[in-house]
């Protein structure tokens, strides 16, 4: 597990790097995820790592919570400009859902025969 | 009394009790969620935000006081991040089926998101802050804080702007494809990775590893269209 562990930190770290020394317009973490995804094409999935991996986004959500509570440090903004943001935020996510999936419904291959058995029962 | 007082000292200046604070008001939102039937509408990241904001306020904490203890909840994300290729691994034959579709539906839906966020803030009078602030909203943060700050926004609001969008995605994007009749799980993912980057990848892959497999690379992708598109259209337009 610990060298699991080593190993998430790494491609994070080698990600940072390859970012900071290349000036690539993604953050390191991402570049890390796919240096990751590569090593598994070389090597494929060890247990361990789906073990750890499985832990850790189990519980993603959690991880967000302490850049929410920094919604309280821009109070005064937001007051001010409540209705545009409002507004801008759940009609512009809605739309971005509604022509992504939309798109992919349509472009993409059509469901596994399974997933198509299970739709229809 | 005063024995009492000197333990609440100490206690809020460790970082113990504001971990032990993040931690258990996440789970506090997760058993509401789980109550209610797993209902999107009661998110358990704005459960948790809204009880530790009430918290903080409540008790005049300082938000830098309270990340020194959430930052060891915070640092984890980088890792989390990294261990996204794992679904991606997992779901390889189904991604390398229908690549072309997955970068067309992703660009179109990166472009809409920044467009439409300037363009509703812009039309309803926001500040110009507020308007470049708000175009990078759908992207990962860190991406999203470096694309404001080198339009002229605030990063700091950015990150705020992110995190209520990944929730509203959460929360509204499920009921939303419900609606309109998509129930392919890779559409489904798509979507909500690319509206709503990692807290719409956290939800996907709560549901479904199929969906959150493609939540997590439309989250990649965005950010990488975005970083290279977002500028450009930008210098286009204003």
């Amino acid at each position: 597990m610990l060298f699991y562990l080593t190993l998430l930190l790494s491609c994070q770290l080698a990600g940072e790097l390859a970012v900071a020394a290349a000036g690539l317009p993604v953050p390191g973490p991402v570049c890390g995820m796919a240096l990751l995804f590569a090593a598994l094409l070389v090597f494929g999935l060890p247990e361990e790592l789906a073990q750890l991996g499985e832990a850790l986004l189990s519980n993603l959500s959690l991880l967000f919570v302490p850049a929410g509570v920094g919604v309280m440090l821009h109070a005064r903004l937001m007051a001010q400009d409540w209705l545009p943001i409002a507004a801008a935020l759940i009609i512009s996510t809605l739309a971005t859902v509604a022509v992504t999936a939309l798109l992919m419904h349509v472009a993409g291959p059509s469901p596994e025969p399974e997933e198509r058995q299970s739709e229809e029962r | 009394m005063r024995g009492l007082r000197d333990i609440w000292v100490y206690l809020a200046a460790s970082p113990l009790l504001h971990l032990t604070l993040t931690l258990a008001a996440y789970q506090a939102g997760y058993w509401l969620y789980r109550r209610a039937g797993l209902n999107p509408l009661l998110n358990p990241v704005l459960c948790a935000v809204a009880l530790i904001v009430a918290l903080l306020a409540g008790t005049g904490t300082a938000y830098e006081t309270y990340f020194e203890g959430a930052q060891f909840v915070h640092f984890l994300l980088g890792p989390a991040t990294v261990a996204l290729a794992i679904p991606l691994y997992r779901q390889l034959q189904a991604v390398r089926r229908s690549a072309a579709a997955i970068i067309a539906s992703v660009l179109t839906g990166s472009i809409t998101a920044s467009l439409t966020a300037a363009g509703i803030a812009w039309t309803l009078g926001a500040s110009r802050e507020t308007i470049v602030s708000i175009a990078p909203k759908s992207v990962t943060a860190p991406v999203a804080m470096g694309i404001s700050e080198q339009l002229g926004g605030l990063p700091s609001l950015t990150a705020v702007l992110v995190i209520l969008t990944g929730i509203l995605g959460a929360m509204l994007g499920p009921p939303l494809m419900t609606l309109m009749g998509v129930k392919n799980w890779a559409a489904r993912g798509l979507a909500m990775g690319t509206a709503s980057h990692g807290i719409g990848t956290a939800r996907a892959l709560q549901v479904n590893e199929v969906a959150g497999a493609f939540s997590g690379l439309a989250m990649g992708l965005n950010a990488l269209a975005t970083a290279l598109l977002l500028p450009l259209l930008w210098r286009l337009l204003f």
